[in-house]
Order: structure tokens, then C-alpha cells, then sequence
């Protein structure tokens, strides 16, 4: 030709080219096969000073950081050396998250609710980081961080009546079911758009940086929305202001049906996305309640200290389906929780105090069984209020906090409706 | 007391809102140490210091998140999209968050950030420095738009805005940032500098938002207008001999409904001009309005004056730019319906 190029009917031999399409390592009626998941044993992850230099943490966001061993022991230098109460605080919000859960769940089954989320095998990141975290830093979650709000102590039925849209609901009907907000509790209102809330809790970070404040954020995204802009947004801003956040991301290996590796996680570790970003990174064991704890403590440290943003990759499984609308077993072995190399966090948290002499088996019947009555208590509570459709807010509410003032539009509007 | 251009009336108003509140600031790209590819915050962070107004990374989404998350914080961030035609990435931060955040959140957070942005034609920029995206932004609940169409009303609605509790978006009509362009691109444009509007005073002072301006009474006809088209259209009612009535809405949601209401109850006959294309353009729902409520007063149809449907192109500038020519004939066309 011309240009000097070789036509493609003169390179017979010239291998086609052919799209790749990523598929997960097993689907239903497949074993369950994780040896893609790059592992590293307990206590062998290095734990660099605060103070290191963003490239002197990149090993780690290849490594998993790892405190409880297989023994349920705490070794290396991650072990952040809790006392007792600590853990068992830690145990008992776990515990009762996953009551509330089941309840919840099972209340969405009974027609009572619309829609619900579980959190069960991730409770021990939100926990976790909301007791190294105070109320007066802010949560920017997803829909399956409720664990910040239970450990906390925020009341179960003002969270049920969220989920209920009853005459009680904090937020007046406006939200599906599970995206709370509470400014008191330090958890910013959940949106239901993916990613959005990440560069926000950039935002809100350089706002504490710019008052000469010492309040950070944490924000949370799951693997799959990291393939959204806003990811790259907030590291960007994250990393160019230093602002002092904590960028979680929670890599629980399914966003609904599709497998992590569909944002990219099969070719790196999403840990490794900080890198390019010139932010320290870390990747942890996410169901370790001990390594969540001091890897939090450490960006914690950092962020306070004024040395900027961490991206945190947590490790783990969304056990349950992604929502009430969604059925697993039609996409991914239905054993495969059971066979995560990481476990469960409750079991491993339960086996280290057990360990430790601190927790034995009656005191954990004890503690599912006062969970399990504490949610029923404040399952009454709500409900004397209503379920779905019983009650609900005053229509005129739906014409209101659109604008802070009056709009003749909105006015009118509810005159139309006669409220 | 001075004789401002938009550009040094809006510098001031961001310049009077820092001085006031430390909670203000401004960023946007370009907008710091080199003051803006228009000039509009020269010499704030000179002034102001670096954390105060400083540049952004060339990632609308991330401006405006940022804002987002800074007006949740309780600050007042003044941002600047650098073209309108640009603000599409910041679009979802706008309409998922920006308007809906103290919906959803029972009234807990609210969001008062005001985003600065240079729109409209009428400077041979293409389809990629042109646009008026203004009804994207009219149509979604919990965003306020707002438009000035000279100096005085730039800083008085650039202080109302910043000021406001709520997510405004502040389009500034590029064209007239030097001077009152009329449309007639043939004739030499005159400056601001003597114009009654020009007139700035120092200080603060606020031109609340919702309040329309009658720029011009009359009885024929009423003109709905703003931006650059509220001075293209007093050109027009000259050259179309028509005593129109040339109300400049300056802020379309809120919108000043009851001056509307009685100019064309007044007048009995309604002429809509915006340089956005027509279709969904806010011309349609400024018409909508006007028929629910002045039906009976109409002696004619309502006529739309606006920018075609097609991308906003380079060569054509005039041929697309709906000047004082094709506003004359809505005019006479309104007067003979």
C-alpha cells in the first residue's frame, strides 16, 4: 500500500483479534474457587511508621494485612492491642447488627417493608471504624455500612422507622428504605447513585483542612463503583489538596450479579488504584476486626496529623444477596461464602476473646440472645408506629425541604393536591 | 460611584462575600493565581490568600462534589465552571446531590453552593463555548438558576446567590461581560463604562432572586427575556417601531411570575426569547405559563425567538444567534396575530 502498511488479505497468519470479557472463577453449581484472591499469612504484612512516605506503603497495597491468625490469635505489628471491653463492644454491635439484619430482612418477607439490605460478613468494617472514629468526623457510607449507626448506639426503631416510611420516619417517606442520615451520629444522608458520596467526603475533609478544624472523613465504596468517575474524582482532590479523609474501599467481590473483576479487580489489587494517586495505601483483611481497627487507627493518624488521605482496600464477601430484590444462587456458587478463605468476622472475633478467656460460649448465647431482644423491642416500637402503608408522614411534608424558603410553584402544587 | 463591567461588578461581588464571611471561598480551574481564563477572580487569591481562591484539577465532577461536601461542612464555596458547555461531568453531582441532599436528609444537610459559569454565543466559540444549558438545570427541583444581564444586578444576584441556603447555578452571559451587546454584530458594541447599570456600588448589597426587571415599559407587547437577549430584544422592539414591553426575568427558578402575569395581561400579546434551542428550551415552559394564566388576555400566539435545534455551530454564528432581526419579525408577528 502506499503508506507502506500490508493489507489484511495479504497476513493470513496474523492473529485475529478478539474482545475479552472477564467471567468470575465459578458459577452456580461450580466450586467455590477464590485462589485468585492474592492472600498473605497473619502478622506478615510490615507496618510502616505514620510518618512513612505515600511509596513507602505501595508493598502493602499488594500484601493483606492480617492480625488474627487461624488460631484466632493476634500476632504482627498490625495487632492493635484492644483491651477486652473494647472487643467485646465490638463482638456485641457485630452480633446485633446481624440480629437486626435478620429481622429486618424477615420483615421485608412479611409485606412490612418494601426493600432491604444486609450487611451480613462486612459488619466488622463499619464497626470497626466507627470506634476509632468520633461522632464528630463524618461517615460518607454506602447502604451497607448500618453498622456505623448500631455500634454507635443510634436507636433501632428510628432506624426501622426509616425502613417503614411511618409518621415517625426521620427523614419524612423521602428515601427507599436503608438510606438513613443522621448529622447527630456523624452519617451523612446515603444516596442511592453510586460513588457520588466519595468526592463529597473529599469535599467535607478539605472544609475541616480549611477551618483548622481536627474533624475528618471517612467515605465508602464498594469494588464495583470504583469504576465510576467519582472515584477518580475524590482521589484526585483527595490527593492534590490532602485533604484528611479515610477512602474505604469495601471489596465485598459482588456488585449485584457482577464479579469484581468487572471494575478491573482480576488485573491488580483496587488497593493499587491509590497508587497512581500518589496516596499511601493498604490492603486489609476486612474481616478481621483487629486489622480493620488498626489500619483505620493509622490513616486516622495520618489524616489528623495533617499528612492527608488513605485509601483502605477491606477484603470480604457480601454473604447475603445484594438486596431483597436479588437472588444469588441465579449467578454464583451457593456455597461460596462458606468457603472464603476469610472467614467469617463474627466467628473470628468470637474465637479470638473465647481465646483470650474474655468471651465463651455462653456468654455469646447470652449476647444473640439480647440482641435478639432488643431488636424485638424496638420491632414493637416501630410497629406500634406502622409498617409500610399503615402510616407515613403528613402529605404536606412532601411539598416541604425542597427549598429552604417558600416557592410559589410548590405552593401551588400542594394546593392542587388539597394538603 | 463606579462604572463596572460584568467581569469587575462579579469580581467584586465574590470579592465583598470573602471579605464578609470567612466561610466563603472560590475555586475552580484557572481561577486562582491567574485570576480566570475571563478575569473574574483576578486578584482574589492575591488578596484573599491561597486556601481562599486556588486552582482546581480539570474534573467538573470533582468541583463540584468537592463543593458538595464543603457546603455540608457549613462553608460557601463560590465555583467556577469554566464554560458551561463543560458542566456535564458535574451534571449527576448537581442533580443527584446538590438538589436533592436536603430533601432526603429530612432538612439535616443542605447544600449553598453557587456555581459561577460563562454561557451563551455570540463570540464565534463554537459548539464547545456557546451553549445555554439552562433549562437542564430549571427543570430539576431543589436548583435555583439565575441569570444577570448587567453589572449592577451581577454582584447584587452574585451576593443574593452566594447568600442563598440553597444550590444556585449562576449563568453569566459571556457576550455582555464587556458591554450591552445588542446583537447587531455589524455595529461597534458600546462598553459599560457610563451605562446607569454600570454603576456599582461598593460593598454589599444584595438584588434578591425571583425578582424580574422591567428593562423597558411599553403596551404593545411583552418581551420575556434574559441574558444577552433582554439587550438583543430592546434592539429589536427599535427596529420592529413596537412599544414592547422588555421584561428581563434574571432568575428563572425562582421565577417572577406575577410580573409576568401582569405584563401580558397588560399587553395582551407575548414574545419568548432565548438563545437555548428551542425544544425543551425554557421558552416552552415560560409559554406554558403564560397560556395557563393569560389565556384570555391574548389577543395573538405566543411567539418563541431561540437558538435552532442543532449543535451550536462555528461558521454560522449569525445565522444561529437569534438577533435583533428575527426578533423584530416575532414582534410584528405577535402584533399582527
Amino acid at each position: 500500500m502506499p503508506d507502506g502498511s500490508i493489507p489484511p488479505q495479504d497476513r493470513p497468519n496474523a492473529p485475529k483479534l478478539s474482545l475479552h470479557i472477564p467471567e468470575p472463577a465459578g458459577r452456580p453449581g461450580d466450586a467455590p474457587d477464590f485462589s485468585a484472591l492474592p492472600l498473605s499469612p497473619a502478622g506478615a504484612a510490615p507496618r510502616p511508621a505514620v510518618e512513612a512516605a505515600a511509596r513507602d506503603t505501595h508493598g502493602l497495597a499488594y500484601d493483606l494485612i492480617r492480625v488474627l491468625d487461624e488460631t484466632g490469635q493476634a500476632v504482627g505489628p498490625w495487632n492493635p492491642r484492644l483491651d477486652p471491653d473494647h472487643l467485646r463492644r465490638g463482638l456485641q454491635a457485630m452480633i446485633l447488627t446481624r440480629a437486626f439484619d435478620d429481622r429486618m430482612h424477615r420483615a421485608h418477607r412479611q409485606g412490612k417493608t418494601s426493600f432491604y439490605m444486609k450487611c451480613t460478613g462486612e459488619e466488622a468494617i463499619a464497626i470497626a471504624q466507627a470506634m476509632v472514629l468520633t461522632r464528630e468526623d463524618m461517615t460518607f457510607p454506602t447502604y451497607r455500612q448500618q453498622g456505623i449507626l448500631i455500634a454507635r448506639g443510634y436507636p433501632l426503631a428510628t432506624m426501622m422507622n426509616q425502613i417503614y416510611s411511618n409518621a415517625s420516619d426521620p427523614i419524612l417517606g423521602r428515601q427507599l428504605p436503608i438510606m438513613y442520615s443522621s448529622k447527630e451520629f456523624g452519617f451523612f444522608t446515603i444516596s442511592g447513585n453510586l460513588g457520588t458520596q466519595y468526592p463529597q467526603a473529599v469535599g467535607w475533609a478539605m472544609a475541616s483542612a480549611y477551618k483548622g478544624d481536627d474533624r475528618i472523613a471517612a467515605a465508602y465504596i464498594g469494588d464495583g463503583a470504583t469504576a465510576e468517575g467519582d472515584f477518580h474524582n475524590a482521589l484526585t482532590f483527595a490527593a492534590v489538596y490532602r485533604a484528611p479523609v479515610i477512602l474505604n474501599i469495601v471489596n465485598n467481590q459482588w456488585a449485584i450479579s457482577t464479579f469484581s473483576g468487572m471494575a478491573g479487580g482480576g488485573l491488580t489489587t483496587f488497593a493499587a488504584k491509590g497508587i497512581a494517586y500518589g496516596l499511601p495505601t493498604l490492603r486489609v483483611d476486612g474481616n478481621d476486626f483487629l486489622a480493620v481497627t488498626a489500619a483505620t487507627q493509622w490513616a486516622e493518624q495520618r489524616a489528623r496529623s495533617n499528612l492527608g488521605a488513605t485509601v483502605i482496600e477491606f477484603v470480604s464477601y457480601r454473604a447475603a444477596q445484594h438486596s431483597t430484590s436479588d437472588d444469588p444462587s441465579r449467578y454464583r456458587p451457593a456455597d461460596e461464602f462458606d468457603n472464603f478463605p476469610l472467614g467469617d468476622p463474627i466467628a473470628r472475633l468470637r474465637q479470638h476473646l473465647t481465646g483470650l478467656g474474655e468471651w465463651d460460649d455462653e456468654r455469646q448465647a447470652a449476647a444473640e440472645a439480647e440482641a435478639v431482644e432488643q431488636v424485638r423491642a424496638a420491632g414493637r416500637e416501630a410497629e406500634a408506629v406502622g409498617t409500610l402503608g399503615q402510616s407515613r408522614p403528613s402529605v404536606k411534608t412532601m411539598f416541604e425541604d425542597v427549598y429552604a424558603g417558600d416557592d410559589w410553584r410548590i405552593r401551588e402544587q400542594r394546593q392542587e393536591v388539597g394538603v | 460611584m463606579p462604572s463596572l463591567n460584568m467581569i469587575q461588578a462579579l469580581n467584586s461581588g465574590i470579592d465583598t462575600a470573602m471579605s464578609a464571611d470567612p466561610n466563603v471561598l472560590s475555586f475552580g480551574q484557572d481561577t486562582g493565581y491567574f485570576g480566570g481564563v475571563f478575569r473574574v477572580t483576578d486578584g482574589l487569591q492575591r488578596k484573599h490568600g491561597l486556601t481562599r481562591s486556588f486552582d482546581a484539577p480539570i474534573a467538573e465532577g470533582g468541583i463540584v462534589a468537592t463543593a458538595i461536601g464543603m457546603a455540608v461542612y457549613g462553608l460557601r464555596p463560590c465555583v467556577e465552571i469554566q464554560f458551561a458547555d463543560y458542566i456535564y461531568p458535574g451534571y449527576d453531582q448537581l442533580v443527584s446531590e446538590a438538589a436533592k441532599i436536603r430533601y432526603r436528609s429530612g432538612g439535616e444537610f443542605t447544600t449553598p453552593i453557587t456555581v459561577r459559569t460563562p454561557y451563551g454565543g455570540g463570540i464565534f466559540g463554537g459548539q464547545t463555548h456557546s451553549q445555554s444549558p439552562e433549562s437542564l438545570f430549571t427543570h430539576i427541583a431543589g436548583l435555583k438558576t439565575v441569570v444577570p444581564s448587567n453589572p449592577y444586578d451581577a454582584k447584587g444576584m452574585l451576593l443574593a446567590a452566594i447568600a442563598d441556603d440553597d444550590p444556585v447555578l449562576f449563568f453569566e452571559p459571556k457576550r455582555i461581560y464587556n458591554g450591552p451587546f445588542d446583537g447587531w454584530h455589524d455595529r461597534p458594541v458600546k462598553p459599560w463604562a457610563g451605562h446607569e447599570l454600570a454603576e456599582v456600588p461598593e460593598g454589599s448589597y444584595t438584588v434578591p432572586l425571583g425578582q424580574a426587571r422591567t428593562m423597558r415599559e411599553g403596551s404593545d407587547l411583552t418581551v420575556l427575556a434574559y441574558g444577552t437577549m433582554v439587550w438583543v430584544s430592546l434592539a429589536a422592539a427599535e427596529e420592529a417601531g413596537v412599544d414592547a414591553e422588555v421584561i428581563d426575568l434574571r432568575s428563572l427558578v425562582p421565577l417572577d411570575i406575577d410580573a409576568i402575569v401582569a405584563s401580558v395581561k397588560k399587553t395582551g400579546r407575548c414574545v419568548v426569547v432565548h438563545e437555548a434551542p428551542r425544544t425543551s428550551g425554557y421558552g416552552a415552559e415560560l409559554s406554558a405559563l403564560v397560556q395557563e394564566r393569560c389565556f384570555h388576555h391574548l389577543e395573538a400566539p405566543i411567539q418563541r425567538v431561540t437558538g435552532w435545534d442543532t449543535p451550536y455551530p462555528h461558521a454560522f454564528e449569525w445565522e444561529y444567534f437569534p438577533g435583533p432581526k428575527r426578533v423584530a419579525e416575532a414582534m410584528r408577528r405577535a402584533m399582527e396575530g
